[in-house]
């Protein structure tokens, strides 16, 4: 089929229309079908997406299952997959029926809340797919809408601030990429991704108002995109948005957030920072590995102390994020097939983690560490999930956590040791903050009075988690499964940033001479 | 010759005869009883008359002696004009005849002020210039009034009319300026005498029209006649005001600066940028604070302009293009944005208050989304229509080197998002309060759906408005 990317994309979206258009009412039957339209057309994007990886050629590196449509002003409707964004796009829809699964126990205006979902679904479809800079954006920006309104009105209690924080933030953030992608459209006169993978932007070194930019017009760029993905991704010291808007979205939101919108920043850089701007890359480097080193310390230290344990989750995310924007920026075969890993093991990992804490959260209202303890006395199934993404969290080898995290870092220690030595502590932090935070919530006594009569996960939650053991475990024994779909086309990302950057030092030396 | 020249000038004659014909008949007859109908044809006269002049010629023909040009420029922003004035007489019926202000006068003013706005963007010589504009004003001024016994109202007129007077009469000091300097008023020779090295006068002259235009458009820092005037008029002439006369009075604008000025761009281009900028941010920062939605959408509207005008500080034909592109879709999603205002009532009395929207989207789930649809596309957010005002714009002032200002303006557009968040949280994150009213006339119904729905569709190919655009921008620009 010739449009196999637009049907996976617009699935959810034509859902969302049907559920808009034709559902009235508010009943509980209204509810239902609400939910199980929802379910039946993340499952079915699923399943369409299927034909996408099973038709899949790892071995060519270029972008496979192209479509082409003319659009506005030179613009175009261009979508395609290649080795680095297919298994993200897998990653979404894989993720999707879980989260709507999720969700199954809302109350509040049911038929919003999946509209919501569904749009957003189609949204982070289409970034991981578009290959024009404007649909890009316009996918990339577009998401927004949606995680405000979800913040906005199934959130918690300082749900207010979170979504402003949240919405303001990003926005911020994305406007700069904005008039970034502008002058990039000046400069190579278009904005096909393909076209400007190759287009060589400047990257002399010039002044500007007295200061000395080295490399040129490709740092100014690249600073804009910065702004754009550190943000997102989230990066410290602009992370700040992040543990806010976790803390105050329903469940199902957060998930969301963690596991696939936060994965939007790295493939950003990976798509555009790193192939587009080479030289800029190499030169913005060293601050990208000492951010991301201070982040995953820092953060993971910030963790430590957390009470609320989403809070807790959302700092280990940023933690982990960190090991991501140092693989990339390795820009070696480990370093970036690490920072890919990472990623999708991260959209499992703490996916589960958050549902993990939506799990007592629905029984107990509180997210509050101290309200719990003892709870392996009365939920023991409760307490054998929790433990082992608390353990995939921390890295332990044979789960898809140790993979990512020794690929990355191995990346890293190739070309800078003393970043890879203060990083490689991270991981023992993590491990302190994950096995801290499991002992204080699950082992011991169970002494409070109101823990008495909780109840163990319903099949339901039971089986939501069922696939996400699973694809980590599979992910942390055979990493192969993902390591040949990405390896070939990020080896030649590498060997055309390599070009790049050695054309440029070449240039360099000769007009030294 | 006399005849080729009214042949070119008809619509404009039409329209004139139109409001004085209907105006003698309705004095002598049933007056104030025949306004809703008289509201009717008039809405009828503007959509058949910006149809004639839609598919009409597609020459550019000079009338007059070069003091009348009808383009493909002009015939652009007509068509806009006219169809957005149509729109917003068709969904004033109802506000109107609820509070008993609808009197015969008030569409007859409006036909009058579109003939105005005609000839202002038609204009070719000064002096057409300033005839079309006053025409414009004068009827603005009585409508701004429209409410005799409020003080507000009168107060809104009549700050409206000073103000207006002052700007007028830097206009024609500059137009006065300017003749004295070229030795005409005809924009062809201006814009020859001026060469590409104007004389100081010249200069001056320029400075001093503009200052007129920023006052009509209301850029800052001629602003301040804006928000007490929309607050003080009633909401159906506000709606007005932020539609037709900000066009007319933006193409005017692009029309003196290319055609009288075109071979100075450089010195107009960094006033121009100057008013942009501070435009911008005095609409974004200042909105912040309102809580009156007729204020706030005053310096939405000022913050809109300061867009709009960095489309026309590029100096170039896809400048103007943008700019064109940007007032077309500004004007859809205010006439959406007001007719959903003209709703707000409790107990049948208007309110503007934005916390009476408190979790209107729970009372009024559909009107509510259709409201998102139209703030995040006045905030600039993808995938809504006004994203690509922004984009247009933003693409035409980075391809003029003016990358400072391009920043300048996403900086802006961030800060002017969190006002319309705001809306967006009352009305969805809010507690509940006492509902507003829930009827809506079927005008304003079908006018916040349609434009809601042209801010989500517009998304595929903007309704293939931009081809014309361009077209209508080749013709000033050459």
């Amino acid at each position: 089929m010739d449009n196999l990317l637009s049907i996976t994309t617009f699935i959810p979206l034509l859902a969302a229309a049907i559920l808009a258009l034709f559902l009235r009412g508010d009943d509980e039957a209204a509810q239902r079908n609400a939910k199980w339209v929802a379910m039946i057309a993340t499952v079915a994007t699923f399943v369409v997406s299927l034909f996408i990886l099973f038709g899949f050629d790892p071995q060519n590196t270029g972008f496979q299952f192209v479509e082409e449509a003319e659009w506005l002003l030179g613009l175009q409707y261009k979508m395609g997959v290649d080795g680095i964004s297919i298994l993200f796009v897998m990653l979404t829809t894989f993720l999707m029926p879980l989260v709507i699964w999720s969700a199954w126990d809302v109350k509040v205006r049911v038929k919003e809340y999946m509209i919501a979902f569904l749009v957003l679904e189609t949204l982070m479809l289409g970034v991981f797919m578009a290959l024009d800079l404007v649909l890009f954006y316009l996918f990339f920006e577009a998401g927004l809408i949606p995680m405000f309104l979800i913040i906005g009105i199934w959130g918690g209690k300082d749900r207010i601030y979170a979504a402003f924080k949240f919405f303001l933030y990003t926005f911020l953030g994305s406007v700069l990429m904005l008039v970034a992608m502008v002058g990039m459209f000046a400069d190579a006169g278009t904005t096909d991704i393909t076209a400007l993978l190759t287009h060589n932007f400047g990257s002399e070194d010039f002044s500007v108002l007295g200061i000395h930019i080295v490399g040129g017009m490709q740092t100014i760029l690249w600073i804009a995109f910065f702004a754009s993905f550190a943000v997102k991704m989230p990066m410290w010291p602009v992370h700040t948005w992040l543990p806010d808007a976790h803390v105050q979205a329903p469940t199902a939101g957060s998930v969301v957030l963690a596991a696939i919108l936060l994965k939007m920043g790295g493939y950003g850089f990976l798509r555009f920072s790193l192939p587009m701007f080479p030289v800029a890359s190499e030169v913005m480097a060293p601050l990208v590995f000492w951010m991301s080193a201070i982040a995953i310390v820092y953060t993971s230290l910030v963790a430590l102390v957390q009470e609320d344990m989403k809070k807790l989750i959302a700092y280990s995310s940023v933690a982990h994020m960190g090991y991501v924007t140092m693989g990339i920026f390795a820009a070696n075969q480990q370093g970036i097939d690490g920072a890919i890993f990472q990623m999708l093991s991260h959209g499992f990992i703490s996916g589960a983690l958050f549902l993990c804490v939506g799990v007592i959260y629905d029984r107990m209202h509180t997210r509050e560490i101290d309200a719990y303890g003892g709870l392996v006395n009365r939920m023991p199934a409760y307490a054998l999930i929790f433990m082992f993404f608390t353990m995939a969290n921390v890295g332990l080898p044979g789960t898809s956590g140790f993979i990512g995290e020794f690929l990355t870092l191995m990346g890293i220690f190739k070309v800078n040791t003393w970043v890879a030595a203060f990083a490689t502590s991270g991981v023992i932090l993590s491990a302190a903050y994950a096995l801290w935070l499991y002992r204080r919530v699950v082992m011991g006594d169970l002494i409070k009075e109101s823990l008495k009569a909780i109840t163990d996960m319903t099949r339901r939650e039971k089986l939501i988690f069922a696939p996400l053991v699973v694809m980590t475990l599979l992910l942390g024994v055979y990493p192969a499964l993902v390591l040949d779909i990405i390896g070939p086309s990020v080896e030649a990302l590498i060997g055309q940033v390599d070009m790049a950057q050695a054309a440029h030092a070449t240039a360099n030396q000769i007009a030294a001479q | 010759m006399i005849s080729s020249d009214l042949s070119i000038i008809l619509p404009e004659i039409a329209l004139a005869i139109f409001a004085m014909v209907a105006l003698i008949v309705a004095v002598y007859t049933a007056k104030d009883k025949l306004a809703p109908m008289l509201t009717w044809l008039t809405a009828a006269v503007f959509v058949i008359l910006a149809f004639w002049i839609g598919t009409g010629s597609d020459s550019t023909r000079v009338a007059f002696e070069g003091a009348f040009v009808d383009d493909g420029f002009a015939r652009f922003a007509k068509v806009t004009i006219l169809l957005s004035a149509a729109a917003v007489l068709v969904m004033s019926l109802d506000y109107l005849e609820k509070r008993d202000l609808l009197r015969f006068e008030y569409p007859l003013l409006i036909a009058l002020a579109a003939v105005g706005m005609m000839v202002m963007v038609s204009a070719g010589d000064l002096m057409a210039l300033y005839m079309g504009l006053e025409l414009q004003s004068l009827s603005l001024y009585v409508v701004a009034s429209l409410r005799r016994d409020s003080a507000k109202s009168t107060e809104a007129g009549l700050k409206y009319f000073v103000l207006g007077a002052l700007s007028s009469g830097l206009l024609l000091y500059g137009a006065s300026l300017t003749y004295g300097f070229a030795g005409t008023t005809l924009f062809a020779g201006i814009i020859e005498a001026a060469g590409n090295e104007p004389s100081l006068g010249l200069i001056f002259g320029l400075v001093f029209l503009i200052s007129g235009f920023a006052f009509k458009v209301s850029a800052a820092p001629f602003h301040m006649w804006t928000p007490d005037v929309y607050e003080g008029s009633p909401t159906p002439v506000t709606a007005f005001f932020a539609t037709a006369p900000k066009v007319a009075a933006m193409a005017l604008f692009a029309r003196v600066v290319h055609d009288a000025f075109g071979g100075n761009v450089g010195d107009w281009q960094q006033i121009v940028a100057f008013l942009a900028v501070v435009s911008m941010f005095l609409g974004a920062i200042a909105a912040i604070g309102q809580t009156n939605i007729k204020r706030l959408m005053a310096y939405s509207s000022i913050a809109h302009m300061g867009f709009a005008l960095m489309g026309l500080a590029a100096g170039t034909a896809f400048g103007v293009q943008a700019m064109l592109i940007y007032m077309a879709i500004y004007v859809t999603m205010n006439i959406g944005t007001f007719a959903f205002i003209l709703s707000m009532e409790r107990d049948g009395r208007p309110v503007t208050d934005i916390a009476s929207l408190k979790m209107y989207s729970r009372s009024e789930p559909l009107k509510a989304l259709a409201m998102l649809v139209l703030l995040f596309s006045l905030a600039g957010v993808p995938p809504m229509v006004g994203f690509f005002g922004k984009f247009y714009v933003l693409r035409a002032a980075y391809d003029a080197g003016l990358a400072w200002l391009a920043i300048a303006g996403v900086v802006a557009s961030v800060i002017g998002a969190f006002y319309y968040l705001r809306i967006v949280y009352f009305m969805y994150f809010g507690e509940t309060e006492e509902p507003l009213d829930g009827q809506m006339s079927p005008a304003l119904w079908a006018a916040l759906m349609v434009s809601a729905a042209v801010m989500v569709f517009g998304v595929v190919n903007l309704f293939g408005i931009e081809p014309l655009a361009a077209a209508a921008a080749e013709t000033l620009v050459n």
